[in-house]
């Protein structure tokens, strides 16, 4: 049976409560009849108000909250609506739970889940669609998860749950809908693994969170089209060390696009360059080009996002430069594509 | 004054004397060099802590601040341990890697401190929520000063304590500085701590901070109170830190106290007023012989920071995680 990236949130939840009753749900909405985009619906009435419950407008605190929760034995897991809320619990973030584990010699664990919701178009604007995975990335101590299909949703998600560090769950507003079905399982390696999606000849495709179902409909335009296949890589831990597969697909291609959320200053791509390039054998040689958002704050008008950001069509003109190929005529970006503000037609906003 | 029992005010004492000897000695030995941290000492605030280590278990959580070396030792924090970590060792409760703003002993429920002001009274009232879930009667004792009351995270966290009706007791020293700046330049005039957390849905009490059996006794109220579950508990007891802000000598030359507020409180020292009354009673002669166990106590603890090895300098990129990958 298929499921949509929020139905696997909601399971993923619905399960790791099940299995283990130390697991608490909360976040501004929890239990209002809208359920944070689907993903908490139903949980209050299994699990009830001790272990499901909505809570003030405080995000640093209760981030602190959960990190006192976290290190008397319990495993909570808190939801933003939107990661930039989260910003107010930088402090709590990055001063104590990332360091709790370390700065204590090892003394206490912080396993805590933080879901933050980022997104982009409809107008989100300046301050609801920042894609700040980086920030993250960069402490030691936090691991970013940026699950790219419904599969990652539910694993991922779990793995998270079950993990004994912090964990950063950027879900991508554009995703929720998304349908598929769902092995229910997981491991630990879903926190610190990529995984090939499609496997090809003639490009690698690193694509991160929403770029993923962009990356699958490029390599499917290409291969109609020109007959070129490429490696689609899902980037769903966001870190600088290369995956496995990563490197074992750069090295049959020699040609990587990296495909980020994140701004053009503010994403990882450059270091995990850096680190394949250092990695594999004559480094130097191999075509890294990455797509990622220009250096602005995202603006609300829809005017003014026209062609802002990457999406199948971008990926395909960036392989077509990689590999010398014609892309004119391939695809037409006003008609063929969906208008450039919404994860698809159905969606009518408001966010 | 009041009928108080001699083996409770001797046994205030001995915590009071044994939190001030050890600070003493720290900042004895600084100059030495071999602490290379900061160290921000508990001189003159030594009545609180005391008078509550009589009224709490090992099982009670309890968190501090970047002063708390007189709650970690008072909560039964392990002094050697606290010493080895200020030394840097790996013998100290958080192998090195924490120094004396980091420090915790889970066996006896200190669940850590912390070097951002208000950064731990929302962890300290996350482990009240967690005493509720757990049903054990444990309470979770939140150390903050009066800086800390600026903070976001004091409302936001008083604010969910009284939502969730908590077992947290927030017990607030009163020092009257920031660092060098004082109260007036921080909060308007007549600013009452209790009437501000009572408004937030706090029960609130307050004593003299300068007087053990005063703190003892408001203490005692206030866990009462917050033990029984009614929710959360705001103490505020004012008291004053003789030394600097942060290091081992005084900083009087500053000039940011005056001479005569600092004669003051120096005059009202807890530590004198206990000894002054214990002079009449019979516990006397026990008292002088715990300061002599207390200094071999003191001496054994920094030999034994001294002696212990350094920590391997490969711990230094380990448990960032608590798993390798």
């Amino acid at each position: 049976m298929k499921i949509t990236f929020s139905k696997a949130i909601n399971f993923a939840i619905r399960d790791s409560m099940r299995d283990d009753n130390k697991v608490i749900c909360m976040g501004l909405g929890a239990t209002d009849p809208k359920g944070v985009f689907g993903t908490t619906i139903d949980l209050e009435k299994e699990f009830g108000s001790k272990r499901v419950f909505d809570i003030p407008t405080s995000e640093n605190a209760l981030t602190g909250i959960c990190i006192g929760l976290s290190i008397a034995g319990y495993k909570p897991l808190l939801t933003h609506q939107r990661l930039d809320f989260a910003l107010l619990s930088l402090d709590q973030i990055i001063n104590n739970a990332a360091k709790a584990h370390y700065m204590y010699g090892g003394e206490i664990c912080c396993p805590l889940v933080i879901r933050m919701i980022m997104g982009r178009g409809w107008g989100q604007g300046p301050t609801h669609s920042q894609n700040l995975q980086m920030l993250f990335a960069g402490i030691p101590g936090l691991r970013v998860v940026m699950p790219g299909t419904v599969q990652d949703a539910y694993s991922q998600l779990r793995a998270s749950i079950n993990s004994n560090d912090p964990v950063i769950f950027l879900e991508h507003r554009w995703l929720h809908n998304s349908e598929s079905q769902v092995v229910y399982d997981f491991s630990d390696q879903d926190l610190v693994t990529q995984s090939l999606v499609k496997s090809g000849e003639d490009i690698t495709i690193l694509a991160c969170s929403y770029m993923l179902p962009e990356a699958i409909k490029a390599r499917r335009i290409l291969k109609e089209k020109l007959g070129v296949t490429a490696d689609i890589i899902n980037f769903r831990s966001y870190r600088a060390i290369p995956d496995e597969c990563l490197i074992k697909s750069i090295n049959k291609t020699r040609k990587l696009i990296v495909a980020d959320t994140a701004m053009r200053s503010f994403t990882i791509a450059d270091q995990l360059s850096n680190n394949i390039r250092d990695l594999l054998i004559d480094g130097n040689s191999i075509d890294i080009r990455i797509l990622s958002m220009p250096d602005i704050p995202e603006p609300t008008s829809h005017f003014l996002t026209k062609g802002l950001y990457n999406d199948s069509y971008t990926i395909i003109s960036k392989t077509c430069e990689l590999l010398s190929k014609d892309c004119r005529g391939l695809i037409n970006r006003d008609t063929e594509l969906k208008p450039h503000d919404v994860p698809g037609e159905w969606f009518k906003g408001p966010f | 004054m009041e009928r108080f029992e001699g083996s409770i005010q001797l046994e205030l004492l001995k915590r009071m004397r044994r939190i001030r000897d050890v600070e003493l000695r720290i900042a004895e030995e600084y100059s030495q060099g071999e602490m290379r941290c900061p160290v921000h000492l508990s001189v003159g605030q030594e009545a609180p802590s005391s008078a509550l280590s009589l009224l709490v278990y090992p099982s009670d959580y309890a968190v501090s601040t970047h002063r708390g070396h007189a709650h970690y030792l008072a909560k039964g924090g392990d002094l050697n341990a606290m010493i080895a970590e200020i030394y840097g060792k790996e013998t100290g409760c958080s192998k090195g890697k924490g120094g004396s703003m980091h420090l915790i002993d889970t066996t006896v429920g200190f669940m850590g401190t912390s070097a951002i002001v208000g950064n731990s009274i929302p962890t300290g009232t996350g482990l009240a929520h967690a005493a509720q879930l757990n049903k054990t009667g444990q309470i979770s004792i939140i150390h903050l000063g009066d800086g800390a009351i600026e903070e976001g995270s004091f409302y936001e966290s008083l604010n969910y304590a009284a939502v969730k009706n908590l077992p947290a007791l927030y017990l607030c020293e009163n020092n009257f500085y920031s660092v060098y700046s004082p109260l007036n330049v921080r909060q308007p005039k007549n600013r009452d701590f209790c009437f501000l957390a009572k408004s937030i849905g706090a029960k609130t009490f307050s004593g003299d901070g300068n007087c053990v059996i005063s703190s003892y006794k408001t203490l005692k109220q206030a866990v009462k109170y917050c033990r029984s579950g009614k929710g959360p508990t705001f103490v505020e007891l004012k008291t004053y830190r003789w030394l600097e802000h942060c290091g081992p000598n005084n900083d009087n030359e500053l000039g940011y106290r005056e001479e005569r507020e600092i004669e003051y409180w120096m005059n009202n020292d807890p530590i004198k007023k206990a000894e002054a009354r214990l002079r009449k009673r019979p516990e006397k002669d026990h008292y002088k012989n715990y300061c002599q166990a207390l200094k071999k106590e003191v001496d054994d603890a920094f030999e034994f920071a001294k002696l212990s090895s350094a920590p391997d300098i490969q711990s230094r990129s380990k448990t960032i995680f608590s798993t390798e990958q």
